[in-house]
């Protein structure tokens, strides 16, 4: 029942957020939205990167080896082929044989 | 319904195809790790229809957040939606009945697609966009079936699967890193998070990181405008 309401929550914010300028803006948003929505996007990813990687052990073995390495091979993989599947991919696969035979 | 508006709207779709079917998949299976089977994987890819969104939703699940936590992630997670649709206001104008389902399925890919506001000549341009975007959500709810199901039955363990939503994010971070020139957005998010995180714990940093980096943002507004 928690988990339906939760959904839903999670179901109506995000269709509030994709509905509503297109219910209060006619043509062009105030200059601050705007500048907004360029510096907001790169900034918010950062933070998603941060919060997917708050649980690491840094400062005891295996020293987040296993997130530093594969997410270093996110890194190169995009830098280098600009596939973003592939990048995903590539990290997590390494990631998964990491955790799961090297550093178990 | 026009065949060749169709065909057109399928071809058009086919690179969000493998994407969306590997992320769905990736979605699916951790569905199935945290113990929600296809009744819930079908509910929040159908009603949700976020992709990272979904990634963070299955932490909220299983933590049992509540629903202010949930609702707050949402808007932090989703905030930037809110510039797709700014941006399409123009395009989707004159969509008509397509309009209320193209602007809810208005995903990051949907909007990579459909956001240089061209489309082939001699087709209804509405209609050619609401079928791209009903092929791209039909895709995602494809793909995160499958994966909920498969999950159950591969033939090697997932554990650390979950590092599909990291690699997603990284990649993004990257790629918004290679195609922008001014790196200051990225880096404030870096450093407002960090600190965030060290002042208030892991489990209280978000919405904190969420107001630093606006309010940086906002004080550095002056001097970004000419270089952004």
């Amino acid at each position: 029942m928690n988990s339906a309401i939760l959904i839903l929550t999670m179901s109506l914010v995000t269709i509030f957020l994709r509905f509503l300028p297109f219910l209060i803006l006619k043509k062009e948003p105030p200059a601050y939205i705007s500048y907004l929505g360029k510096v907001l996007p790169p900034a918010i990813i950062a933070m998603l990167v941060i919060f997917c990687l708050k649980d690491m052990t840094i400062l005891a073995y295996p020293y987040a080896l296993s997130e530093i390495i594969a997410a270093a091979c996110v890194i190169v993989a995009q830098v280098w082929k600009r596939n973003s599947i592939m990048s995903i991919l590539i990290g997590t696969i390494v990631y998964m044989i990491l955790i799961q035979i090297i550093f178990v | 319904m026009n065949i060749k508006t169709l065909q057109q709207a399928f071809l058009k779709s086919i690179p969000v195809l493998a994407g969306y079917l590997t992320i769905g998949i990736g979605f699916g299976i951790l569905m199935r790790n945290a113990g929600y089977g296809v009744f819930w994987t079908i509910a929040m890819s159908v009603f949700i229809y976020a992709g990272s969104m979904q990634y963070v939703g299955v932490t909220l699940l299983t933590a049992s957040a509540s629903i202010l936590t949930t609702a707050i992630t949402t808007i932090m997670v989703n905030t930037r939606h809110l510039f797709y649709s700014i941006s399409m206001i123009d395009t989707y104008k004159d969509a008509g009945a397509y309009k209320p389902y193209m602007i809810f399925a208005l995903t990051d890919e949907t909007y990579s697609l459909l956001s240089d506001g061209k489309t082939p000549d001699d087709i209804d341009a509405s209609q050619y966009r609401f079928l791209v975007s009903l092929f791209n959500h039909s895709y995602w709810i494809i793909g995160s079936i499958l994966g909920n199901i498969l999950g159950s039955v591969l033939p090697f363990p997932t554990t650390g699967i979950e590092f599909s939503m990291t690699a997603l994010f990284i990649a993004s971070f990257v790629e918004q890193w290679l195609t922008t020139k001014n790196h200051m957005p990225a880096i404030i998010g870096l450093v407002c998070t960090i600190l965030s995180l060290l002042i208030f714990g892991r489990e209280n940093f978000l919405i904190p990181a969420m107001l630093f980096i606006t309010l940086a943002l906002t004080l550095i507004r002056n001097r970004m405008e000419d270089t952004i």
